[in-house]
């Protein structure tokens, strides 16, 4: 064996992962052109004029304080959700619960704060907070249990759960938490009562609906970043994501790890819920989730489900969201088209990192070829 | 498909000219020549990756060649598929049998023929002339017997009747070797002589170079997907095919007998079960001292695989006891055997040993980033690996573009270093090796083997698992040859000759 050359072949590679990112970067914009060029066949079928349509999703999010505080405001339990789908996924697990585990979230931090409303507000708030990651941790432990005691297959298992937190959600807004205000009037409207103001989460721009949990989220995406790329937990997540056997080989504790995921998962669901619930509505109403645990899985998606991709995604989709809104009242389309658009945006986003994969793997074998003649 | 009822195809000469194929990336041959000869048997000699399957599965109509020209008896051909090469003349046998176990032998033969009777089956008729050719060419073979009832050399035997049932005049024969005892192997070269004295071509795939020399009349090495030239068997020596392989010239080790200790790892009465709820292990005992490589050597499939899972504690031993330099690990966690002294070579290294879309570094760390050394507990201590990531790969020369690539862009050989360089690196007292050279490149062979020595010389016991029985006997102090989960009996190194090892896979025992 000769002595090996350990600088020279360095050359090649070290270009590549800037490529790489851009790469990542560009393909999910052009899957979106791509979607919206579609979109504007549909919405010419309808006798709309695209350019207008479009330019009002543009200047919906764009065009006022309001528009563009929304479009933040939507992406934060966009965000957080996919932090908790995009941990679950490096272990190799697909969680489809994130909807019930917002709700647990919600019902979690909602019961918190009227249990305990005459505590301070430095600790009521955190434990609001507490609470709800809590609650929702416990409705991803759940299948977490279930798939490393019994191997049940967790896409079952979390959309059962959802439907299970769905009722009990129902139950308790109804019940127990239901608002006494409601029944003096006589209207039994199916929410809670109002939450106190010591845990409202602080508006940051006054008139907006902008709050402090837009920053959380932000920071926490750096946080599970870290989590996943500094820390041994995190190092055994990926491993175990990547290859069960060779993870169980170095004497992990797979199907522990797998549950775990799952478990924070849950918990980074529940933080959307409460979220919602502290700095939105003040209160826990019905259809408090608006189907963020699914968008949330398309944001995750979307960001490469890497932590600090999905800072812009969740972004993005909270400006269609937005937008969408928008157009729909400016040139008065069916709001079914604003799904069918939405619905385009992750067939093509989806579709795109397939391709990637392709061509990654193209690369790679191109790349593994220098590799290998360079060791000659 | 269904093809006719088939008659034996003369072919005089195949020649594949100027072949050109190429993947995404990677061109696995380039402008190859060959000529196949009626009567001869040709040897595809090169090393895993060189493009001797690649070749041939062109040649099969598997793959379509880039470039290139086949010509059978002087006339151009293009196969768009096998079912064009079979009817041509040529068959191949596989290196993993394409039989299907239910069904009988003359079943088995007859899948995809037209029947004479059709829509009837005729296996009557087709059993007729399995016993014709079975007589005509040595080939032991039951034409009622169902497959799963055979054993692997007579399956063998079934793909090859299967080919010559279907008229093939040249055969290909992918690493026929791998998979017999070395009696088997004897068998399987006097039924090839006979092939070739009926007329038959032979195609020899292999990287064995002695067998490559007992049986072949041409050797074709091919390089990196380059043919290094055609020489006549007769004329060229061991060396020189290495030399062509390789490129450079490989010295065979002389191992230096060392002084052996203690019994460091004491295996007594092991039980497990395999996959299939049958019973791998029955009774499994070995003592390995100090300073000393025990081979195990067998035929695929007789436990050794699982004796190494149990060892490494990936397999739930059902009985018998396991110790570690008198510490019972029988039922300790890979974590504790870890602690104990015990490193692990994994058989399957890509599915078990390393995580491909994981860094040089991360692989390196993946059993030890645990360790105090390297984390707070929380995170991980990255300088610090970096670090030693540099100083392994330059330890156990790891061709790698640097410590951040992903694996998947190494080369076996390198794989399998970098995964010696964690399980050595811990300076275990007992070290499992199972099949560690298996698909790899004679140059990194040669380096692991240099490694697994070394150890022996600083006094881990090391347990060599693998079905190379040069290997074995290379490196080997003792041998234990195991036969149906158990140990037929251990032989000196001056002992361990290749027939008696040979006698003993086959469950006879020594006398």
């Amino acid at each position: 064996m000769p002595p090996a050359p350990q600088s020279a072949p360095q050359k090649p590679l070290a270009r590549l992962p800037w490529k790489n990112l851009l790469f990542g970067a560009a393909l999910p914009v052009a899957a979106m052109l791509a979607a919206f060029l579609l979109g504007a066949v549909v919405l010419l079928a309808l006798r709309v004029n695209p350019f207008t349509a479009y330019a009002s999703i543009f200047s919906g999010v764009f065009g006022s304080l309001s528009g563009f505080t929304q479009s933040l405001v939507k992406a934060t339990p966009l965000l957080l959700v996919g932090l908790g789908i995009c941990i679950a996924f490096r272990a190799s697990m697909i969680n489809i619960g994130a909807e019930g585990q917002i709700i647990l979230g919600a019902l979690g931090a909602t019961a918190w704060s009227l249990a305990f409303r005459d505590l301070p507000g430095w600790l009521l708030l955190p434990g609001a907070l507490v609470a709800s990651f809590l609650a929702g941790a416990l409705w991803g432990f759940v299948p977490g249990l279930l798939k490393a005691r019994f191997r049940v297959n967790e896409i079952l298992s979390t959309v059962m759960m959802n439907a299970i937190a769905l009722q009990l959600m129902n139950l308790l807004i109804r019940g127990p938490l239901i608002d006494p205000a409601g029944v003096a009037a006589g209207t039994y409207l199916a929410q809670s009562e109002r939450l106190p103001e010591s845990v409202w989460l602080l508006r940051l721009i006054p008139q907006t609906l902008l709050h402090t949990g837009s920053l959380l989220a932000v920071g926490l995406a750096v946080v599970v970043y870290i989590f996943l790329w500094r820390t041994t937990i995190g190092f055994r997540i990926r491993a175990v994501g990547l290859n069960p056997d060779a993870a169980r080989y170095a004497g992990i504790n797979v199907p522990g790890y797998q549950a775990l995921s799952l478990t924070l998962a849950g918990g980074f669901a529940g933080l959307a819920g409460a979220v919602e619930v502290m700095g939105v509505h003040h209160r826990l109403l019905e259809g408090i989730t608006s189907g963020y645990g699914f968008s949330g899985i398309v944001a995750a998606l979307f960001g490469g489900l890497h932590p600090l991709g999905l800072i812009p995604a969740a972004w993005l989709f909270g400006s269609l969201l937005v937008g969408a809104d928008k157009m729909q009242r400016a040139v008065q389309v069916p709001s079914a088209l604003i799904d069918t658009l939405l619905g385009l945006v992750v067939l093509f986003v989806v579709g795109s990192a397939y391709l990637s994969r392709q061509w990654a793997a193209r690369r790679e074998i191109a790349l593994s070829k220098q590799g290998k003649e360079s060791e000659g | 498909m269904t093809l006719p009822e088939p008659k034996q195809k003369h072919i005089q000469r195949i020649e594949m000219r100027d072949i050109v194929k190429r993947f995404p990336g990677v061109v696995a041959n380039n402008k190859v020549n060959l000529q196949i000869n009626a009567g001869e048997v040709h040897a595809l000699l090169g090393e895993n990756g060189a493009g001797k399957s690649t070749l041939m599965r062109q040649l099969y109509g598997l793959y379509r060649p880039d470039e290139g020209q086949i010509l059978v008896n002087d006339k151009p051909q293009v196969f768009h598929s096998p079912a064009d090469a079979i009817l041509a003349g040529i068959g191949m046998i596989h290196q993993h049998f394409m039989l299907v176990p239910t069904l009988s032998v003359a079943e088995n033969v007859a899948l995809g023929l037209q029947s004479s009777h059709e829509p009837l089956l005729d296996l009557q008729n087709v059993s007729q002339r399995i016993e014709k050719l079975s007589q005509a060419y040595g080939l032991k073979v039951e034409p009622d017997a169902y497959i799963w009832q055979l054993s692997v050399g007579e399956q063998q035997r079934v793909e090859i009747i299967k080919a010559l049932y279907r008229g093939a005049g040249i055969i290909i024969l992918d690493e026929p070797t791998a998979v017999l005892t070395p009696q088997e192997v004897n068998d399987l070269f006097v039924t090839l002589k006979r092939m070739t004295s009926e007329g038959h071509g032979l195609v020899f795939i292999s990287h064995k170079l002695h067998e490559v020399m007992a049986i072949s009349d041409q050797v074709t090495v091919l390089r990196d997907g380059q043919s290094m030239g055609t020489r006549p068997a007769k004329g060229v020596t061991r060396d020189e095919m290495v030399k062509m392989m390789v490129g450079r010239e490989v010295k065979p080790l002389a191992p230096q007998p060392v002084q052996t200790g203690e019994v460091c790892l004491q295996i007594s009465g092991l039980r497990a079960a395999g996959d299939r709820e049958t019973e791998a292990l029955r009774g499994v005992d070995l003592n390995v001292h100090a300073g000393e490589i025990l081979g195990v050597a067998g035929v695929s499939g007789n436990g050794q695989r699982e004796l190494a899972q149990c060892l490494a504690g990936l397999r739930k031993v059902t009985g018998g006891r396991i110790l570690l330099n008198g510490q019972d690990i029988t039922q300790a966690s890979l974590q504790e055997r870890m602690a104990a002294g015990q490193s692990y070579i994994p058989e399957e290294r890509m599915r078990d040993g390393a995580i491909r879309e994981f860094s040089v570094q991360e692989n390196l760390f993946l059993r030890d980033h645990a360790a105090s050394a390297f984390t707070n507990g929380i995170f991980l201590h990255f300088a610090r690996m970096a670090a030693r990531t540099r100083e392994v790969i330059q330890q156990y020369s790891i061709k790698a573009p640097s410590a951040e690539t992903p694996i998947k862009n190494l080369s076996g050989g390198n794989i399998q270093k970098l995964i010696m360089a964690r399980e050595l690196s811990r300076q275990p007292k007992a070290l499992i090796a199972a099949q560690p050279t298996r698909g790899v490149d004679i140059g990194a062979t040669e380096y692991i083997h240099q490694r697994l020595l070394e150890q022996r010389a600083n006094g881990t016991a090391i347990l060599l698992i693998s079905e190379d029985l040069d290997e074995i006997r290379t490196l080997s102090d003792r041998v234990a040859v195991m036969y149906e989960g158990q140990m037929m009996g251990i032989l000196s190194r001056d002992e361990a000759s290749v027939e008696t090892i040979g006698l003993m896979m086959a469950g006879v025992a020594a006398t």
